[in-house]
């Protein structure tokens, strides 16, 4: 029963943190609405606070550090949310459609 | 190498939590990045970032657990679901010549990316410092308020512009 353990592993955590680095990548090329895409950037977001909650968990001298830069990273993404929402609603109102292949304005 | 538990003992308890939170996690992801509807896509946010907020806890950090509910949970996943319900109608899926390889080439570059990091961060050999102190929440306080103070007081600024931004940004061309 190794697998019990494994959470006194930094491995584990960083790994883990790829996995959902690695989902978010996949969503957000993969998704068409500008709202998933939103979504999936949030999930970057999450795989990269477990990077450093897990480097101010096991490595880090000073362990207040990693957890003041993820709050930081909260905050920054709260306000991408509050922005790119707020544009999603504009251009909804704009195109009738979040599809980001109905934006074609700038098409050359 | 670290002993393992037996199963009933309080330490196997603990390493069963972890890994049912790492489950919940990656099955919340899952549904996050791949749900045809953009609301069971956001339902997996949501249960994505309660297991992120189990895992800080076996990182030795109540605080951002808290913070991580409370933020992500109560504000950004709510915003993203009032979005959706002002700008997203459920539209019929359409294919365009775009999205037929747009789901092969994602999934091939996320994986690419998961590989390389998660190869990196099991073969790189880590060094470990002594702690100079615990991280304890009065701890972050007083390193808020003196080191990073400079940071502390942007990130209320680019808050305060963000909020009056996206009440600019969503209110112009409302007559339309």
């Amino acid at each position: 029963m190794q697998l019990l353990v494994i959470h006194q592993y930094l491995g584990t955590y960083l790994v883990f943190g790829a996995m959902l680095f690695g989902l978010g990548i996949y969503g957000l090329l993969a998704r068409r609405t500008l709202i998933g895409m939103l979504i999936a950037a949030e999930l970057l977001l999450a795989g990269v606070s477990i990077n450093f909650m897990a480097f101010n968990r096991f490595l880090t001298p000073d362990p207040t550090v990693g957890q003041i830069f993820a709050l930081f990273i909260m905050a920054v993404a709260a306000a991408e949310a509050a922005i790119g929402l707020s544009i999603v609603v504009a251009v909804y109102r704009r195109y009738r459609s979040v599809d980001s292949e109905d934006m074609v304005n700038l098409n050359g | 190498m670290i002993e393992t538990p037996s199963l009933f003992s309080a330490d196997g308890l603990v390493g069963l939590i972890f890994l049912f939170m790492i489950v919940v996690t990656f099955c919340g992801g899952l549904l996050a990045a791949t749900a045809d509807r953009l609301v069971r896509a956001l339902s997996g946010l949501v249960i994505c970032f309660t297991g992120v907020a189990g895992i800080y806890y076996f990182l030795n950090s109540p605080f951002m657990a808290m913070m991580q509910i409370l933020i992500y949970v109560g504000a950004v996943c709510v915003t993203i679901s009032f979005a959706i319900m002002l700008a997203s109608p459920e539209q019929k899926q359409r294919r365009g010549t775009g999205s037929v390889l747009a789901g092969p080439i994602g999934f091939a570059v996320g994986a690419l990316i998961f590989a390389g990091m998660s190869g990196l961060a099991l073969t790189t050999n880590w060094q470990q410092f002594d702690k100079i102190n615990e991280g304890s929440v009065k701890q972050i306080g007083h390193e808020l308020l003196t080191t990073y103070s400079m940071v502390f007081e942007l990130i209320s600024l680019v808050l305060l512009i963000a909020i009056i931004g996206a009440v600019v940004i969503a209110r112009g061309g409302r007559n339309q």
